[in-house]
């Protein structure tokens, strides 16, 4: 996929001047394909998770696609990306091998970090991807910390730092925005949160769990400029995103975009009883299902037409289907790997059993 | 060529000869720069590398500590000030769940290599909330190196030897002994992580420590010789993780005798694993019981009488070593 990223073809039509030009239907079905790649992997992961092949904890996207789709669009090479245990959409997205990220939810050797990680922990380096964390909020600081290595090191890289709304609500997510705002009075934080809004911290809602629900105001009080937007609309999202990064860019000054999305599946794959929200509220939402509205937009603009959407759903399907067999037909981790990856340096291990 | 210096400006020197080499060298920390650093370790140093590279951070340690773990993920080689090491508990979720944990669970694909540092231990009537020996708390996660140094010398070489490793260190330095002085080598005297220092040769027993507490050793064993002509051989394992089991056996085997002792309290410290380590490679050797001499368990209390006799003294570790040496009843 970050090949797909380089031929996107768009860089040229949005890059000529300070306003985001509107994404070309060409790309915007791309995208499509992608949130649907991402829908079919989620759905595949809970299929798996009831067979018992993955463990642990499972937490699928289903919902929010529209919102790292459209972000990491403003992605360019040399950037990051850091973000919480939700994490399989942006694994995917940022282009890594869904064969090697099923293969990480099974546990197998030639999972995307060896089978050391899981769901929660998904990394791929070289990719720009600083992973996926599994204490809520605890991955914030890193986030702006990264930030501040990318000025440090003089490039023009910014990090997308990716937090839920129950995320906000704890310390560390306060202790690192006053960090960044301080820190990017001087160009010295170019990172971008993105508070991805999707109602609940597992099963609280924003209203129970948050005393000031305005999510994007809260970085007022850091002094990091803000705003909304409609994290079920990929191309509104795409032309904040675009225009956002670009600032932050330049500025080297922290920037922070609420996201109002909703998570359409459980808080976790094993969560089989919603008693927190009402059937009626999903079903609304899903009348907002951010892969029905653009596909319903494309279909209006011609972009796209039944058999072209049957040929992306299917193909999606096949790639998983091929990600799912990868990773049954791959081997356990060997033994050796239990000690290995502790220490960096000659005395890989130097503890004791 | 040597000098004696004190262990507040070794430390201040292996900073500066690190961050002359090295630009990826930052320091972080609350009141480090423009103030001078509340224990006077980094003074003058924001003058002399500026803002960017000497951060004064706002009094938050999880988000600042957080940070340069971001920063160290990405190659910086940041040097993070704990004020105290007691206010690294606001810190724990940062040290313990990323900088320890975060190479493993990416599968080798980052470095953190982090120092954090800071005055460790009591004695000087802080009371409660501002005294914690914090070695087997640190101590007991992989993915951390944790050394405490005690000389000047091995301050300043320890220290190079913890800003030029790939991993976070947990550098805990005897805050009581900032103005100690002692004879520091010029230049790169970098001391290597994972071997004790015999600071006393002795043949009757061995008093094993860490920290501060090497010189109550050092003292003990001047009033063994001299009171009741007893040798002790006084070990400094100096660093905690790796540990150097190595040279406490070496010792074990040749005096039969030996004497844990730490400032913390005993329950699950440093000394029970000594005591353990004893008796899993030399017990063939042990003339008596392994003795930990430990501090009371109880919160450090302020008034200078129970603190002096909430830590380990001279006199206990003597007690001590005259019980192995079945000299005293037990
Ligand atoms: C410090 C901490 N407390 C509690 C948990 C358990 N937990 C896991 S996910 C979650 C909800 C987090 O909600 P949010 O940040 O909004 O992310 P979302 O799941 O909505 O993507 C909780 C409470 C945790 N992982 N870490």
């Amino acid at each position: 996929m970050s090949a797909d990223r380089e031929n996107s073809g768009n860089e040229a039509e949005v890059r000529g001047g300070k306003s985001a030009v509107a994404t070309s239907p060409g790309r915007l079905v791309e995208l499509y394909g992608k949130m649907v790649l991402v829908r079919a992997f989620e759905d595949a992961c809970q299929r798996a998770f009831r067979q018992g092949k993955i463990g642990g904890y499972l937490h699928v996207y289903t919902g929010q696609e529209a919102v790292a789709t459209g972000f990491l669009e403003a992605f360019r090479k040399g950037d990051r990306v850091i973000t919480g245990y939700r994490d399989h959409a942006h694994a995917l997205l940022l282009g890594c091998d869904p064969g090697e990220v099923m293969a990480e939810l099974f546990g197998k050797r030639t999972g995307l970090v060896k089978g050391k990680g899981g769901s929660m922990h998904l990394f791929d380096v070289e990719r720009g991807f600083m992973g996926g964390y599994g204490i809520v909020g605890g991955h914030i600081p890193l986030g702006v910390g990264i930030a501040y290595a990318l000025r440090y090191e003089g490039t023009d890289g910014i990090c997308q730092l990716y937090l839920g709304d129950g995320a906000i609500n704890n310390g560390a997510f306060h202790e690192a925005a006053n960090l960044a705002g301080l820190w990017g009075r001087d160009g010295m934080c170019p990172c971008f949160f993105i508070v991805e809004n999707n109602q609940y911290g597992m099963g609280t809602s924003v209203e129970r769990a948050t005393a000031m629900t305005d999510l994007a105001a809260k970085f007022n009080s850091y002094a990091i400029g803000n705003e909304k937007v409609d994290g079920m609309d990929l191309e509104a999202v795409i032309e904040c995103a675009e225009r956002v990064a670009e600032q932050v860019r330049e500025t080297g000054r922290p920037y922070a975009v609420e996201a109002v999305t909703y998570r359409i599946a459980p808080h976790g794959a094993a969560d089989f009883f919603e008693k927190y929200r009402t059937k009626e509220e999903v079903e609304k939402w899903r009348a907002r299902d951010p892969i029905g509205i653009l596909e319903k937009k494309l279909l209006e603009r011609d972009a796209l037409d039944e058999e072209k959407i049957e040929e992306i759903k299917d193909e999606a399907r096949q790639r998983v289907s091929e990600a799912v067999k990868y990773a049954d037909e791959s081997e356990e981790p060997p033994m050796e790997e239990l000690y290995t990856d502790v220490y960096a340096g000659e005395d890989e291990y130097m503890g004791t059993r | 060529m040597a000098e004696t210096k004190t262990y507040r400006e070794a430390l201040r020197e292996a900073m500066v000869h690190e961050m002359d080499r090295d630009e990826s060298v930052v320091l972080l920390g609350e009141d480090i720069g423009v103030y001078g650093g509340t224990h006077l370790i980094t003074d003058g140093l924001y003058d002399q590398y500026g803002p960017k590279r000497v951060i004064d951070t706002p009094i938050s340690e999880n988000g600042f500590t957080g940070a340069a773990i971001g920063m160290a993920m990405m190659g910086m080689r940041p040097i993070v000030e704990m004020m105290t090491w007691n206010f690294s508990f606001l810190a724990a979720d940062q040290i313990i769940q990323n900088a320890a944990k975060v190479r493993y669970f990416s599968g080798g694909q980052v470095k953190v290599p982090l120092v954090i540092r800071g005055p460790n231990g009591g004695g000087v009537q802080l009371s409660a909330q501002h005294t914690h020996s914090l070695e087997s708390f640190y101590g007991h996660f992989p993915g951390l190196k944790v050394v405490a140094p005690v000389t000047p010398n091995d301050a300043k070489g320890m220290m190079l030897t913890a800003i030029r490793d790939d991993n976070p260190v947990i550098f805990l330095e005897a805050g009581a002994l900032y103005g100690t002085r002692g004879e520091v080598e010029d230049g790169d005297n970098a001391v290597p992580f994972g071997k004790a220092r015999v600071a006393r040769e002795g043949s009757d027993v061995t008093l094993i420590a860490y920290g501060r507490q090497v010189n109550l050793c050092l003292r003990a064993a001047d009033t063994l010789e001299e009171e009741d002509g007893v040798s002790a051989e006084v070990i400094d394992l100096r660093s905690l993780r790796p540990f150097d089991e190595d040279a406490i056996v070496e010792s074990v085997k040749k005096t039969h005798r030996a004497v844990a002792v730490q400032e913390q309290w005993r329950w699950f410290g440093v000394a029970s694993e000594v005591a353990a380590i004893i008796q899993d490679k030399a017990f063939d050797y042990l003339d008596a019981p392994v003795e930990r001499v430990s501090g009371a368990e109880v919160p450090a209390p302020y008034a200078r009488n129970l603190e002096l006799a909430a830590f380990p003294s001279e006199r206990a570790v003597a007690n001590a070593a005259r019980r192995v040496l079945y000299m005293e009843e037990k």
